[in-house]
């Protein structure tokens, strides 16, 4: 990267490819505002949750998307609604709670009401007050109520997952899926009910695209996190494939554990630990499961705000919650599903002691995260590379390769336009 | 609440062993912090929506003790992290019932402090420890602790035990 290129700097993209990414992606402020506009408010659908997380007529679940706060509502008809948490009238956040029960919404500031569509049903003094035979105040004469709802959204509901979008001329979900990914969507969510097993949440110092790359890194797992190696969870010979959409935006790895233990060559890192065994095996009592079709760990990420995860037993959605550009919250929604026996969900359970953020392969996910955002802070003049398995973005039937993360990076020039 | 009949000795045995639980996990001693547990036990940190919730996900759920020693072994041998020391505060317990077969049901409020290398010390957990504690004659061994934290989010990662 030239040395002109000093702050203050203008984000230009000085490489042919995206095998170098420049660390302004990173920590240029401007750009974020501009990212949550095009990527999260425009064109794109994001994550807002599970349909168990909201069960009966009336539970709603407050979330964001990207930084605007909205609300997650089942209609009496049991329909979903995603509404944007500000009030039509002085622009009140109103909505508090993280979840309840509610026949309508109210602003407590001048408590103006809205349905759970997000239609304002009812202005107080509307109509002003009588006082000396004469009516005073209220609202102008062509205030009319229709033209003051909340802002609604789109949604899009499939297996159980309620996506919503600002944008209501975005695509289909489907389409923005694409016919690979949508098909391990389907895989994971296949019209079983879900159950709610419960949230782990996480404030992350780092910028939110650094968590998209992570899961589509599949270079580190074996290096970074030693106990998958130890214990013969992760074996770079194990069978796996790096997968797309057609725009390189969203990803799927997918892999399937070998025998395991020591019986297969495994990576140099880890063969002096080969004998490690768990005091307690219970960690990692896998049982096979029928919808798995194969492969044992599926980690997709859609863009820009989700990452789905199965991990042998343990299934999650993450859901990417950016808070300016250095910051992030991960909030990771466990589930199970509805013909689970007690023996299963107590599995998904104790696998679960793997992720999170006080998870054995996944704390150090976190930490990494914020390292990098500081090596990016104090050096944004610079640049990243990504050039295992080459400087082309294509499929892979291995995982010695970042072309993911060039995809994603070839996706996103393409909708900043830089 | 119900008032219990515990005796002033066992109260006293009861505060120190609190105040013996922070200064283990404060100095990282962690073949002193996996005693304290009975062979049979359960260690959890948990967020309080979870609790409140009744939703059984925790950001540690171990209900073994070689789940324990698991986990030890994990922080020390596997797991990168930016290191960092702990300070806890824990308060006076609360009992909560006593069983006459010795068993003390109690929690305590805590709060705990991170102070990583060339950093300043950040309100880093809080929240309160509920027990099931066995007093015998070796003292007072852990039968089940959770840790109930108010915390909406946890501080990138939670390492070691608190
Ligand atoms: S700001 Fe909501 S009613 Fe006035
Ligand atoms: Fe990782």
């Amino acid at each position: 990267m030239s040395q002109e290129n000093r702050i203050p700097m203008t984000p230009i993209w000085d490489h042919e490819d995206t095998s170098r990414i420049p660390f302004w992606a990173y920590t240029n402020e401007d750009i974020h505002k501009q990212e949550l506009e095009k990527l999260f408010y425009k064109n794109h659908w994001c994550y807002v949750g599970l349909e168990a997380e909201i069960p009966q007529p009336g539970d709603f679940k407050r979330t964001v998307i990207g930084e605007r706060s909205v609300i997650m509502v089942r209609h009496e008809d049991n329909s979903i609604y995603v509404v944007e948490n500000v009030c039509a009238h002085r622009g009140m956040r109103f909505c508090r709670e993280k979840h309840g029960n509610t026949k309508s919404f109210t602003c407590p500031y001048h408590q103006w009401n809205y349905d759970l569509e997000g239609n304002l049903q009812g202005v107080p003094f509307r109509r002003g007050v009588k006082q000396d035979g004469k009516v005073k105040g209220g609202m102008s004469k062509d205030f009319k109520t229709s033209d003051h709802g909340l802002t609604k959204l789109l949604v899009a509901e499939r297996g159980g997952v309620v996506f919503a979008s600002f944008d209501h001329d975005v695509e289909s979900f489907e389409a923005f899926l694409g016919p690979t990914m949508l098909s391990y969507f389907d895989r994971m969510f296949n019209g079983r009910k879900l159950t709610l097993l419960g949230y782990n949440k996480q404030r992350i110092p780092g910028n939110w695209k650094l968590m998209q790359e992570n899961i589509k890194d599949p270079y580190h797992p074996g290096l970074l996190h030693t106990w998958f190696v130890t214990f013969g969870l992760w074996r770079a010979d194990n069978r796996s494939e790096l997968k797309m959409d057609e725009h390189f935006r969203h990803a799927a790895m997918i892999s399937t554990r070998g025998s395991g233990g020591k019986d297969t060559q495994t990576t140099n890192v880890s063969s002096f630990k080969e004998s490690m065994q768990l005091n307690d095996p219970s960690f990692l009592d896998v049982e096979v499961e029928p919808w798995w079709d194969g492969p044992t760990a599926v980690m997709m990420t859609l863009f820009p705000s989700v990452i789905l995860q199965q991990q042998v037993n343990s299934v999650s959605t993450r859901h990417i919650q950016p808070n300016g550009h250095g910051s992030f919250d991960f909030v990771w929604t466990h589930f199970g599903y509805e013909d689970d026996t007690p023996e299963m969900t107590e599995r998904r359970l104790r696998q679960a002691n793997l992720f999170g953020p006080a998870g054995f392969v996944s704390a150090d996910d976190g930490e990494v995260i914020e390292f990098s955002q500081q090596g990016f802070e104090q050096k944004p003049f610079h640049r990243s590379l990504a050039e295992l398995g080459g400087k082309d973005i294509e499929e892979t039937d291995h995982m010695v390769s970042e072309t993911l993360i060039r995809g994603m990076y070839a996706y996103w020039r393409k909708v900043m336009g830089v | 609440m119900k008032t219990t009949l515990i005796t002033t000795e066992n109260y006293l045995k009861l505060t120190q062993f609190y105040q013996t639980y922070a200064a283990v996990v404060d100095q990282a001693n962690w073949t002193a912090w996996l005693d304290m547990f009975a062979e049979d036990c359960v260690y959890k940190v948990q967020a309080r929506e979870n609790y409140d919730r009744n939703l059984p996900m925790a950001a540690l759920s171990l209900t073994s003790k070689g789940m324990l020693k698991d986990r030890i072994y994990g922080i020390t041998e596997t797991i990168f992290h930016d290191p960092y020391h702990q300070l806890h505060m824990v308060s006076s317990p609360l009992i909560l019932s006593e069983s006459d077969k010795g068993v003390i049901e109690s929690q305590a409020n805590y709060t705990v402090f991170r102070t990583k290398n060339d950093g300043i010390a950040e309100v880093y957990n809080v929240g309160r420890y509920l027990d099931r504690l066995r007093i015998t004659d070796d003292g007072i061994q852990i039968e089940s602790r959770l840790c109930i934290f108010d915390n909406e989010m946890i501080l990138n990662s939670l390492i070691y035990p608190i």
